[in-house]
């Protein structure tokens, strides 16, 4: 059948090509200074250092105002724009994320890293234009779209015990944002389908053509964003449309035998690899709707500086070959960080064609070490007690190389502070003691007073909200390890409130630690036609540097599931024997209690107090007279 | 227990007052912790001084105390015991200051009973240098109980919600009216609960503390055909009780006013009603406790919690008419059978609810001398107090065992409560029977 359908495709594609191209020509001239809807496919390939590749698709639609054509929309998704339209979106943000981002070698102090290095499972946060008290409801109705969207359960983000409202520690807090956590979300296939199907030429044409299953959900982590920025607002009537950011990051290992066998005594040395080795696929040519469409190479600070990479010599590089020849090469303006630049190769995939698709590999020559730039502190996060009914939950942070550097260079100052945020959020069966937050600084107690500047709580309530507690710490640079723990209780649920596999436990979203004093920003320097890139301008835009902490797993206890009945019916019992026996007392006849008492009586003698034995002997003797 | 009370009757009442107060130092100042404040046995979600703790926290940060659900209790706790979270010297003199209360109520009624026999003129026939000094053993059961121990050094607000029990029940004894409604609003206050010893209350105070029932007298005196009116027990007074009714509108109002004035910015009484009250009366709270209604509730479905709910309180508020009319002569021992039931059934029972009954068991040790299988109960209580914890290990902390162990101790707790009640009525009834027999029966033959 696809095959079959396939040319209708082509040719429906063809023709919608020419007569859109037509169409933007014309819309051009006549109506300049309107933005028109503008759809954008990037790919970007960074060597990682442990012998990994990320791949980082980048896909950008841009609708045009609402105003400008009604409701027709010819590139940007008509799906989105509704959802956008119905709910007031301002911004949003899902992602669905399989595997965990390796924060120690795959970096976390650049922006590729900062924006999408995600937690695992599902992650939504939105920003409404809405008035306070419809926020809710519009989340509610918007999780349920997205939901029918993407194929995937984050309806259960529907009730209120689920999501949170960050009041500030949250990157993008503006007072109307709702943020939820699925981590138990399993992220596969079904979930990609409909995501591609927001693009144009979804993965029949273009850069998307790699999107190859199998190689993707082999991959160590796999992350797929949907990121909404709406700037119009009805109320202002300054509409400059819809920003859809589609991303799919992929960390792959590439297959590495072709570099086993040239240099078989050589382990350090980092695998080739192809396009064609990594997904299986090449490109044939462009989207056709897509206006740039380019793949980049991308080699950061460590590894140019370890290449000894300079802005004078990166032309020829002696340590690994590139099997196209680069359109452009962009070099990163100097920062005062570090002394060493990101070189960024750019291959224009217009060029190729179906006869001549485009692939590109990467030879390395000699083994190349080097480190990514990793986070002023490396957070890790962990659970501590043992048992089920009470634990404590540490959250500690390490200096990294980096916070070396940057206490030896702000050290002349003697009161140098190193600001970080900590967002978290627990579901409401933790019962987190706020009282018990400890602090420990070099492994030291310290007073949580000298050490938390800020801090904001929102304790959960059963079966109504989670737990939130954002917390800002000031921490002096010359910090080794940090660490905050908070003890809580374990709840215990009914029944039918634990998941289907109740034994396996219960998930904690991933805390977020941000460092809003430092900003993850790569500006190239390069004349005007880096404007067109969307790419290149997202990773000028300072963003603050955050990570994820991991996903807990805390097992809690689970009663009998197979007792209901029996429960319920001993319990009754026992209700009932109090009920009946009580009220038998109380009730039992004076002539009853007397043949009882008689009866008593005439079976023991030995045990009966002195007074018992008397009034026995008593009612004997009156009891012989009655009869 | 009964054999306890025998023992105790000889020694020195103060010796054993001290010591047990120097036992209780000794393990609240026990170089190792304990871990009594978190053992489910001690600590429920009303109790827990450590959701106290937590309640204070967020209160000295400026939100509502039942921001989270975490904190149950009263807010006057919270500013009276906030400061104090790491000091459990409170709950030990509140447990001395409960047993004296007890020695001094269990006197009087000791005194009331023996002028009630008096007055039947049965005090030959009953031996009464046999009798026993039920307030001093009463007061010691209270001290010595392992269960008010535990209760007490295990940080618990339990301790003081007996205390306020027994200030209403001394109040009531001694005629101090003010004191009985002001024990009594408290008691209520803290705990529902107590809210229905309102009834022996109000028979303390109309009748006194043991009065002969009025036809059993004129029985008596219609034998002897001579009728002495300035003998005869008084009628039910409604002066002590309007009394009692105007104080405790008076202390209510005094500590709604004051809850009020603490959670003014926190959203005010309702507040407090919904999230102490509600959570007693709706169970929320499904962590495992020595009661029933917890593993119930954790697997009853959905669709029928609402009827059990009713069906569980309806349980205590049915038994209180029946109890009322059969024990009215004997409000002491009435209230003694009120607190026993609602410490079985109430949503979070704890171990210092049933210490606070056993206690009160100890007023009656000469009327209860034949009750029926003691010797069984205190088996039982020692049997499931040692095999309950044992399950609550295997269950949480090694993963061995499973949740109906633990819920099988529970439910023979529960049963041998169960037991005790009904045993404790029907001896008391029969101990009324017996005079009545004295009376009604040939007084030469009970003398010989």
């Amino acid at each position: 059948m696809v095959l079959l359908q396939r040319p209708h495709i082509l040719l429906l594609l063809i023709g919608t090509h020419q007569f859109l191209q037509c169409w933007i020509a014309f819309g051009s001239v006549n109506e300049e200074g309107q933005k028109q809807a503008e759809f954008s496919e990037e790919l970007l390939l960074k060597p990682l250092p442990d012998h990994k590749l990320l791949a980082h698709f980048h896909f950008q639609s841009s609708g045009p105002p609402s105003t400008s054509n009604g409701c027709h929309h010819h590139l940007f998704p008509k799906a989105i724009s509704q959802l956008v339209q119905k709910f007031r979106i301002k911004e949003m943000e899902l992602s669905f994320t399989k595997g965990r981002w390796n924060y120690e070698s795959w970096g976390g102090f650049d922006p590729l890293s900062s924006s999408n290095a995600k937690p695992p499972g599902v992650e939504l946060w939105a920003v409404f234009d809405v008035p306070q008290h419809h926020i809710d409801a519009s989340w509610k109705n918007l999780t349920h779209t997205l939901s029918g969207l993407f194929c995937a359960s984050i309806n259960f983000l529907e009730s209120t015990a689920t999501y949170s409202t960050p009041e500030w520690s949250f990157p993008p807090a503006s007072g109307n944002v709702r943020y939820g956590t699925l981590p138990c979300e399993a992220v596969c296939t079904e979930n990609l389908t409909p995501w591609l199907k927001l693009l144009p030429c979804r993965d029949k044409a273009g850069i998307a053509l790699l999107l190859d299953r199998p190689s993707l959900y082999r991959g160590f982590y796999h992350s797929q964003q949907l990121h909404l920025t709406s700037t119009g607002s009805s109320s202002e009537g300054i509409d400059s449309g819809i920003i859809l950011e589609q991303t799919l990051t992929v960390v792959l290992q590439p297959n590495s035998e072709m570099a086993i066998e040239v240099h078989a005594s050589e382990k350090h040395i980092q695998p080739s690899w192809s396009l064609s080795s990594i997904f299986g696929k090449q490109v044939s040519g462009r989207c056709v709707l897509a206006k740039p469409s380019s793949v980049y190479l991308l080699l950061d600070r460590g590894l140019s500086a370890a290449n000894g990479l300079t802005s004078e010599n990166f032309w020829s590089n002696p340590s690994f070959e590139l099997s196209a020849n680069p359109d452009r090469i962009f070099l990163e303006e100097s920062s005062s960080h570090s002394k060493s630049l990101s070189i960024l190769y750019m291959f224009q995939v217009e060029k190729y064609c179906e006869s001549e698709p485009f692939d590109i590999g990467l030879m390395w020559k000699v083994p190349v070490a080097w480190l990514c730039q990793q986070t002023p502190l490396h957070a890790s996060r962990f659970l501590m007690g043992s048992g089920n009914e009470r634990a404590a939950i540490a959250i500690s942070l390490k200096s990294t190389q980096f916070t070396e550097g940057f206490m030896s260079a702000n050290s002349k100052d003697g009161s140098c502070e190193l600001r970080v945020d900590v967002f978290q959020v627990v579901p409401w069966y933790v019962k987190v003691y706020f009282h018990s937050l400890r602090v420990f600084v070099d492994q030291q107690p310290r007073a949580v007073s000298d050490i938390i500047e800020k801090i904001h709580v929102s304790p959960s309530k059963d079966k109504m909200s989670p737990g939130v507690m954002e917390v800002v710490l000031k921490l002096p640079c010359r910090v080794n390890t940090a660490a905050l723990t908070i003890e809580f209780d374990k709840g215990f649920l009914r029944i039918d409130e634990y998941l289907p596999d109740a034994n396996q436990g219960f998930d904690i979203p991933s805390a977020i630690i941000s460092f809003p004093n430092f900003h993850a920003s790569m500006v190239f320097l390069e004349d005007d036609s880096l404007n067109k890139s969307p790419l290149l301008s997202k990773f000028q835009e300072k963003c603050p540097v955050m990570s994820y902490t991991e996903v807990l797993l805390v097992p809690l206890t689970t009663p009998d599931f197979s007792m209901p009945y029996n429960v319920i019916t001993i319990t009754c019992t026992v209700f009932a024997l109090y009920f009946g026996s009580v009220l038998n007392v109380l009730q039992r006849s004076v002539a009853e209690e007397e043949r009882f008492l008689k009866a008593k009586a005439a079976k023991k003698t030995g045990r009966l107090p002195l007074l018992l034995s008397k009034l026995s002997a008593k009612l004997r003797g009156s009891g012989i007279n009655q009869n | 227990m009964e054999k306890v009370k025998k023992k105790i009757g000889s020694f020195s009442f103060w010796n054993w007052v001290t010591a047990s107060i120097i036992f209780r130092l000794i393990l609240i100042y026990f170089p190792k912790n304990l871990n009594l404040s978190s053992r489910p046995e001690v600590s429920t979600p009303l109790t827990s001084f450590r959701r106290l703790a937590e309640g204070y926290w967020l209160k000295q940060s400026f939100m509502s105390p039942y921001a989270g659900s975490m904190y149950h209790g009263s807010p006057l706790l919270l500013s009276l015991l906030g400061p104090l979270t790491i000091n459990s010297l409170v709950s030990v003199i509140a447990d001395v200051v409960s047993a004296m209360l007890i020695r001094a109520t269990g006197q009087n009624l000791r005194l009331a009973y023996l002028r009630s026999l008096e007055s039947l003129d049965l005090v030959k026939q009953i031996e009464v240098s046999e009798f026993l000094f039920s307030g001093d053993i009463a007061a010691l059961i209270y001290l010595c109980n392992p269960f008010t121990i535990v209760a007490c050094v295990g940080l618990s607000t339990s301790p003081i919600e007996n205390m306020a029990v027994i200030l209403c029940l001394y109040g009531a004894c001694s005629r101090l009216i003010p004191l009985a409604a002001f024990g009594w609003v408290i008691a209520t206050h803290l705990s529902l609960y107590p809210a229905i010893l309102i009834i022996p209350v109000i028979f303390l105070l109309g009748c006194g503390p043991d009065s002969p029932p009025r036809k059993l007298f004129l029985q008596r005196h219609q034998q002897k055909e001579v009728l002495n009116q300035s003998k005869l027990p008084p009628r039910f007074s409604w002066g002590p009780v309007i009394h009692f009714a105007f104080w405790a509108f008076l202390w209510s109002v005094y500590v709604l006013v004051l809850c009020g004035i603490s959670l003014k910015q926190f959203g005010g009484l309702w507040e407090m009603f919904k999230s102490t009250y509600g959570f007693i009366l709706t169970v929320e709270d499904l962590s495992p406790n020595i009661g029933v209604l917890w593993y119930f509730f954790a697997e009853v479905f959905e669709f029928f919690r609402n009827f059990f709910l009713i069906v569980f309180h309806v349980n205590i508020l049915f038994m209180i008419l029946p109890l009322a009319i059969r024990l009215r002569h004997r409000p002491c021992y009435l209230a003694f059978v009120y607190v026993a039931i609602c410490s079985m059934l109430k949503s979070y029972p704890s171990v210092g609810d049933s210490a606070l009954y056993l206690g009160l068991l100890g007023w009656f040790v000469n009327e209860l001398a034949d009750m029926q299988f003691s010797l069984f109960l205190f088996c039982g209580y020692v049997g499931v107090s040692l095999l309950s914890p044992v399950m609550h290990n295997l269950w949480i902390w090694r993963g061995t065992g499973n949740a109906n162990f633990y819920f099988a101790t529970a439910m023979v707790y529960a049963c041998l409560q169960i037991v005790l009640v009904v045993e404790g009525v029907s001896a008391m009834l029969n101990h009324d029977r017996k005079l009545r027999n004295l009376i009604t029966g040939k007084p030469q033959d009970a003398k010989s």
